[in-house]
């Protein structure tokens, strides 16, 4: 299962998800997310969601010269920290921009498809659907 | 004990020096929560009295609370400043990611004073503060051009707010608006017009601070706890659906809806200003605030042809509400949504406040009918009940003030009715033009002794709804009720909630959230008194400013045309309010 995001357009920008994910971090705020929620070049555009889309052949995973991060059975990557040296290409890899980055930690910050933020998306943008109904 | 997670950073702005300096002031937070609790502290010791609204030392002060980013709804951010509209206590709330940002950059409240000599605005990313030239963005045409300019231009997105005013703050409009991400608004009572004097056309607010959660489990429950009676509410799916503006039909049907600047309370039309109609014919989007899951903003897309290309159109996206639609939709006499959301935009685009502008738009109106002011005044505009085109060019003209009548409109209402006559029908109370309810006497009453002089003050409107076809309460019992529900908010406001989740956010909760939230512990009691602590240092404060308080004056027009509790009793409105005033005073 990995996490889907099945229209931005339902999304009202409440960062409801945001949160979700960086409370399971112990952070109360919205620094340790690994979802992202930005307007389309203002609000009256509506929303981006970036988040990792769990690539089956992870281009982060394939810059990383320590192999902290090691593709996912089912798409995207898990991360392995103590391996991580913070050097900063599996985020110049990712187009989307959805490996973020932990500062006071120097290391990334990558969904691992938990599927928590699901919980709290109150209109239906996020779900978590089987790698083959995937096209998002 | 000094919680990691209660804000305690007050962070100080001198735009004459442009200097700032940061200082760490748990107490000032463990002892008066956040918002509007600790903004009013700081605005004690930062403001001389007397003070000319625009002098350099009114201070502006933004305040958010301790659950800020910590529960769902803590979504606003207080600020208060003195108050140019109404020369008094000024107060003004917004959402949009105001709070969430203010929190995040590290900051339980930010303090600006002094004035710039140049056109600035202010970036402050974290700990970090920067004083940007803003000469190129001072007298642009639209407030949205101004938003997208320093959205391009700064960074942080999805994690910042951008506050600019318009033209008509630049202007000094005494009702101009600060607005931020684009729709919304510390609407009311000037904070616009503030920024103008000390040349500060923005301020945008980011950062990414972490707050450490310990016990999260707990923590977490009682988020979950909350999350879900918001989601699974009624009154939030209604919000979700149409938006305030679905008021629109159950005020109208109660005859409380104000028509033609409070002539009447009720129109054959309302139907075609609905809620309803608005989503069915215009809804393109909604939009939430930061942390809020509801999402109760409504956005019209509005597509209009060229007058002079065929084939050629262009798309405005416009928000609505329900105290837009009534001061420039119904109070104008007008039941058309597309001159609504036309004369919103530009309303937008000049940073004017709209409920502010609708009424005086409707006195003016009436003005022009009863031959109080002529073509000469309005330099050929022909202000007639929905007259949209004269309405839009008004607009620029009060923005712009091209001569003294326009001058004297930029001041509002009271102004006006005192220089050109019409005071019976001049729509406002302590200086401020009317909210849309004309419920009954709990409303008016509400809106003369409230602090904000606002229905979201003590909810007036709501009493009149809830105790209809009984008998009418005591003054003594009225005042209370109205002093109970306005003490209370002050402690929403501290932490700072939607009031819209009041109904979710009861004492009870609200001790627990704190408890989770790191403040110390408090029990319904303690809050409730500091909740009246908070009202009556307020209250005192507009008194000492000026307020007339007992005797503050009550637009005749108001007890003329029936509300749903008949024609209103001067004599009993006027010892509810002074009731009111003294228990505000006693305390
Ligand atoms: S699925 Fe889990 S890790 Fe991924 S964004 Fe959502 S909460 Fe974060
Ligand atoms: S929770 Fe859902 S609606 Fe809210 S920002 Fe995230 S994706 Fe959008």
């Amino acid at each position: 299962m990995r996490l889907s995001v099945i229209d931005t357009e339902l999304c009202v920008g409440c960062q409801s998800c945001m949160f979700a994910c960086a409370r399971l971090q112990k952070d109360g705020g919205l620094a340790s997310s690994s979802i992202h929620i930005r307007s389309a070049g203002g609000m009256e555009h509506g929303f981006v969601v970036v988040v990792c889309r769990a690539c089956q052949d992870p281009p982060c995973a394939k810059v990383c010269p320590t192999n902290a991060l090691i593709p996912r059975t089912g798409g995207g990557v898990r991360l392995h920290l103590e391996d991580c040296i913070g050097c900063g290409y599996c985020r110049e890899a990712c187009i989307i921009g959805a490996v973020f980055w932990n500062q006071e930690e120097n290391k990334p910050m990558i969904c691992n498809h938990c599927g928590y933020c699901v919980k709290y998306c109150p209109h239906g943008v996020l779900d978590m659907r089987k790698e083959e109904a995937c096209k998002g | 004990m000094n919680d990691k997670r209660m804000p305690e950073n007050v962070l100080y702005i001198d735009l004459s020096k442009k200097s700032f300096k940061i200082e760490k002031r748990p107490q000032l937070f463990r002892e008066n929560l956040g918002g509007i609790g600790v903004a009013m502290k700081l605005l004690l010791e930062e403001c001389p009295q007397g003070i000319d609204p625009f002098d350099p030392q009114n201070p502006i002060v933004f305040a958010v609370g301790p659950l800020t980013c910590l529960f769902p709804l803590a979504s606003k951010t207080v600020a208060v400043f003195k108050s140019p509209h109404t020369g008094n206590l000024g107060e003004s709330h917004a959402g949009g990611r105001s709070a969430v940002s203010i929190r995040m950059a590290g900051y339980g409240a930010i303090v600006i004073k002094g004035a710039s000599n140049i056109p600035v605005y202010l970036a402050i990313h974290g700990d970090k503060v920067y004083f940007r030239d803003a000469s190129t963005l001072w007298g642009m045409g639209s407030n949205f051009t101004v938003g997208r300019v320093i959205r391009e231009h700064e960074r942080g997105a999805g994690l910042r707010t951008i506050m600019r005013i318009g033209r008509a703050g630049e202007n000094l409009v005494s009702y101009a608006c600060v607005t931020t991400e684009s729709y919304r608004h510390f609407g009311r009572l000037g904070l616009g017009a503030v920024f103008g004097s000390k040349k500060l056309k923005a301020l945008v607010v980011s950062g990414k601070s972490s707050i450490q959660l310990e016990n999260s489990g707990e923590y977490r429950k009682l988020y979950d706890e909350i999350y879900r009676e918001a989601v699974e509410s009624e009154v939030m799916k209604k919000y979700h659906d149409l938006g305030t503006s679905s008021n629109i039909l159950p005020l109208n049907e109660l005859g409380a809806l104000p028509n033609e600047n409070l002539r009447t309370a009720r129109s054959i039309h309302a139907g075609e200003i609905s809620g309803e109609r608005f989503a069915e014919d215009f809804l393109g989007r909604r939009l939430a605030c930061s942390h809020c899951p509801v999402g109760c903003i409504h956005i019209a897309a509005l597509r209009e042809p060229y007058e002079d290309e065929p084939y050629f159109y262009k798309t405005s996206m416009i928000s609505y509400d329900y105290e837009p639609i009534y001061a420039i939709g119904n109070m104008l006499g007008s039941y058309n949504p597309a001159g609504i959301l036309k004369l919103m935009d530009r309303i937008e685009a000049l940073g004017l406040d709209v409920m502010s502008t609708g009424v005086v738009l409707a006195w003016a109106t009436e003005a022009m009918e009863e031959g109080l002011i002529s073509k000469k005044e309005t330099t050929g505009l022909n202000l007639k009940w929905g007259y949209y085109q004269d309405y839009i060019q008004a607009t620029e003209y009060i923005t712009s003030q091209p001569n003294e009548f326009y001058r004297v409109l930029a001041k509002g209402v009271g102004n006006a009715s005192e220089k050109y006559g019409g005071e019976d029908y001049a729509l406002a109370y302590g200086g401020n033009e009317m909210p849309g309810y004309h419920t009954g006497p709990a409303a008016h009453i509400g809106f003369a002794v409230g602090t904000r002089h606002s229905h979201l003050d003590n909810a007036g409107y709501s009493i009149d709804q809830k105790h209809l076809g009984e008998k009418l309460l005591s003054p003594e019992e009225l005042g209370e009720n109205l002093l109970k529900e306005e003490r209370w908010r002050q402690i929403l406001c501290s932490l700072v909630l939607c009031l819209f989740a009041r109904g979710i956010y009861t004492p009870e909760r609200t001790t627990r959230a704190l408890l989770a939230a790191g403040a110390d512990r408090m029990d319904e009691k303690a809050l409730m008194e500091l909740g009246k602590k908070i009202h009556s240092e307020k209250y005192k404060f507009k008194i000492k400013e000026g307020y007339m308080g007992e005797t503050a004056g009550i637009p005749q027009r108001v007890l003329q045309t029936p509300s749903p509790w008949g024609k209103l009793d001067e004599e009993y409105i006027r010892k509810t309010i002074s009731y009111i005033h003294s228990a505000s005073l006693n305390q």
